[in-house]
């Protein structure tokens, strides 16, 4: 597809995230082709699509937690660039995907919350041993986010002791506490009972309000709609469509978006 | 935080390893004093030759600590006594473990192509035992086809092996022997005299037939090499027979005959009543009332408790090392690159794939080859941690690959390096996980350390054999071990059982166990 035009009649500003050409395959089989788009400080941006169209994927490239083929990732300032799959990924590639990941706080469907420790001390122990915080200093920081996502009352508990929807929300706080530039989501609700998902959207719309630039993968289409600045729209590892949040939902341009968005309307 | 903890433990026992290490150079047995004559014997080998007394099991006797007492008096030296296997004398004289090595060693070719040997201090025959109501067997040409009993690669087997036709049956203890003999699964046994005269001949059951079989003469073994202690040890052994100190201990033991009168030239008869013989068979005898047979097992529990202490430190010790090494393995084989990951893979494989008293043997006889000698407490320990630590190694493994793969991924995007990641995420669960595997791979490890009573060191199972071959009863003394065991190991069942429990329900992690419902609609 050519370069995407975003927000129709602005002209582009520095962009603050940029994917450029970006491949990625598992074995012979290839997930992302060429995937390009660019977004600014302070959006909040949904990706949706079916499942294994390669949106989980793509986040995952964002912080290199999967090591795409090819391509180039910037955020806020960081540049991680790789020519080919042949170039190995060397300690410099490395420590590029360290800086970048630096600037990026990632929150899964499945949690991941460390069982063996205290809500305080999943949030404190990234920033006292990557950070090098000093422990109170953390600790005072950490009840702050718990506060911010309505959880001050469970910090000495353990994550088996919490609702998923609190344990979610513990999740982002654990990231936030990192001060990332940039939050990723991979399908935060999608193991949330539903009468949880609220909370944590609701938390996802706070930050977006304060200015956190956000990506989220969904299949919340009502939280996309009504929350996203514009929505990514991909299919078989391919960007098929980006679009205004309404645009799409309302005049979608591809026959596909029109198909896949026809399940849910 | 466990993990701490746990470094804390891998940290202790480091140290008590330097501990021991630093020890073992002023380790008393293994000091090289002029003035000392280290002697190897096996303290279980039984009567008469060196044993524990029954009237006071933590004290040694037999007719050649007597004679060694009487040389090394002779020498200006003192007797330093060490501790082996019976099987293991020549390696270990030849590894230097002891100056000379007094244990019924039959001079022989064979031995002597290995050791050089003194002039003998007694001389016997082999002594054919059959039960009282045969009146077929009369001597070694009536074996043809039965079934006869001996020690293995004594004099007396290959005095069999040479008559060719009787089916022989080795044993290891001379009691076994006597008591498949009188139980009927053999029909005769043939072994040194001094072991019949102790163990045949007061069984109402057995009778000695057939004249004097062989000749067997016992010398002082001296690794090769060192003619200088032959010569005064034969100067030493000549003194005690012209101030006839040899007959007079010899006659005291039961064991004075007509073939070491020859040997010596001492024909005279000696006066002295056969005091230590007479004394064996009193506290041995099977007459013995309720009240002295109590008493004798109440004086058992002092050797089984320094025993169970043996085996607690031993298995602790080796167990440290198990964990704390099988962590790294594990971690070796699931985390790091090329060569250590092969390395670890090999070295768990290897060790799996070879049996435990092998290893042992290994590394206390072979290693000073190359020129690590270690003491048999050091050797012992290291022997059961190494060998522990492949199969910790395993449990790590499995624990580790429990942990969900999220964890990694989440540690990853919180920055965390490797090392941190497996520091502070990962190994701390899988610990958790495998602890009550490793609390029961413990009680086997307890159990297995019996295996370090074959390089000397005198655990809980070489108690029991102490015990049984100097009593002649194997039931009680093994009920007693048998219960020490489980004592021992029963605490750590508990803790088996306790960890299961609470670390299962902290592990319990409901977000885990929920499943996720695939593409949820808008609502």
């Amino acid at each position: 597809m050519s370069e995407p035009t975003l927000h129709p009649g602005i002209a582009p500003a520095p962009a603050f995230i940029s994917v450029e050409a970006l491949y990625k395959s598992f074995d012979d089989t290839m997930v992302l082709k060429n995937i390009n788009f660019t977004m600014k400080q302070g959006d909040l941006v949904s990706i949706i699509g079916a499942s294994g169209c390669g949106k989980s994927t793509l986040l995952r490239c964002m912080n290199f937690l999967e090591t795409l083929d090819s391509g180039t990732v910037s955020i806020a300032g960081v540049s991680v660039h790789r020519a080919n799959l042949d170039t190995p990924f060397d300690s410099t590639l490395a420590e590029a995907a360290r800086k970048l990941r630096s600037k990026v706080g990632m929150v899964f469907q499945s949690l991941n919350l460390f069982p063996h420790k205290t809500i305080l001390d999943n949030i404190t122990l990234a920033p006292i041993i990557v950070n090098g915080m000093a422990r109170a200093a953390a600790e005072e920081e950490a009840m702050a986010l718990l506060k911010r996502v309505g959880l001050q009352d469970f910090a000495k508990r353990y994550p088996a002791n919490l609702s998923g929807g609190q344990a979610q929300r513990a999740a982002i706080a654990r990231a936030l506490a990192m001060s990332p530039k940039v939050m990723l989501y991979d399908e935060p609700t999608s193991a949330l009972d539903p009468a949880l998902v609220d909370d944590v959207l609701n938390i996802m719309r706070d930050l977006n309000k304060e200015g956190m630039t956000q990506i989220v993968v969904t299949h919340e289409m009502r939280f996309a709609r009504e929350a996203s600045d514009y929505i990514i729209f991909m299919e078989n590892g391919e960007i098929v469509e980006i679009s205004d949040e309404d645009e799409i939902f309302e005049h979608p341009k591809d026959i596909r978006t029109r198909k896949f968005l026809g399940h849910f309307l | 935080m466990p993990f701490c903890r746990y470094l804390l433990a891998a940290k202790w026992s480091i140290a008590i390893m330097l501990a021991i290490l630093l020890s073992f150079g002023t380790n008393q047995a293994y000091a090289n004093s002029t003035a000392s004559l280290r002697w190897g014997a096996d303290a279980n080998s039984g009567a008469p030759y060196v044993f524990a007394d029954p009237a006071d099991l933590s004290h040694r006797i037999g007719f050649e600590e007597d004679i060694v007492n009487a040389i090394a008096q002779d020498m200006h030296l003192t007797p330093i006594f060490v501790q082996n296997n019976w099987d293991s004398l020549i390696p270990g004289l030849q590894r230097g473990l002891y100056d000379v090595a007094i244990n019924g060693l039959e001079i022989t070719p064979e031995h002597q192509a290995v050791v050089d040997f003194s002039i003998p201090y007694y001389t016997t025959f082999e002594q054919l035992v059959v039960q009282r109501q045969n009146a077929r067997i009369t001597s070694l040409h009536d074996l043809a086809g039965l079934r006869v009993g001996t020690l293995k690669a004594s004099l007396a087997q290959r005095i069999l092996q040479n008559y060719g036709k009787a089916d022989i049956k080795t044993y290891d203890v001379a009691i076994n022997a006597y008591t498949d003999l009188e139980n009927g699964r053999l029909d005769a046994v043939l072994m040194d005299a001094p072991i019949a005269i102790y163990y045949a001949a007061p069984r109402h059951d057995l009778k000695f037939v057939s004249g004097q079989i062989g000749v067997i003469q016992y010398g002082i073994a001296v690794a090769k090499g060192n003619p200088k202690l032959v010569s005064q040890l034969n100067a030493a052994i000549e003194d005690i027979i012209r101030s006839g100190q040899l007959h007079s201990i010899l006659q005291r033991w039961n064991l004075w005959n007509d073939m070491t009168a020859a040997q010596t030239g001492d024909h005279t008869t000696s006066a002295t009543p056969p005091t230590s013989y007479t004394a064996f068979i009193q506290a041995t005898g099977t007459a013995a009332n309720h009240n002295s047979k109590l008493a004798r097992y109440i004086g058992f529990l002092p050797l089984l408790g320094r025993g169970a202490l043996m085996t607690l430190e031993i298995s602790v010790l080796g167990m440290a090392i198990a964990v704390s090494l099988g962590l790294v393995l594990a971690l070796c084989r699931g985390y790091m690159p090329f060569p250590l990951k092969t390395l670890a893979g090999c070295y768990v494989e290897c060790i799996r794939g070879t049996p435990l008293l092998i290893q042992i043997l290994f590394i206390f006889y072979a290693l000073p080859d190359i020129g690590v000698k270690l003491d048999p407490f050091l050797a012992g320990m290291l022997a059961l941690g190494l060998n522990y630590a492949a199969y910790e190694a395993e449990n790590y493994r499995a624990g580790l690959q429990a942990i969900p793969k999220g964890q990694m991924e989440a540690a990853t995007a919180l920055n965390m390096t490797k090392i941190q990641s497996l520091r502070y995420i990962i190994v701390p669960q899988a610990v958790r996980i495998v602890i009550p595997t490793i609390t029961n791979d413990f009680i086997s490890l307890l159990k297995d350390s019996s295996l370090v009573s074959v390089i000397t060191m005198v655990e809980l199972t070489q108690v029991y054999m102490q015990l049984s071959t100097t009593y002649y009863d194997y039931l009680v003394p093994g009920i007693m071990v048998a219960c020490t065991y489980l004592l021992m190991g029963f605490p750590f069942i508990l803790l088996a059982r306790w960890t299961e429990r609470h670390l299962a329900v902290e592990l319990d992690h409901p977000m885990a166990r929920k499943r996720i419902a695939p593409g949820p609609g808008p609502h």
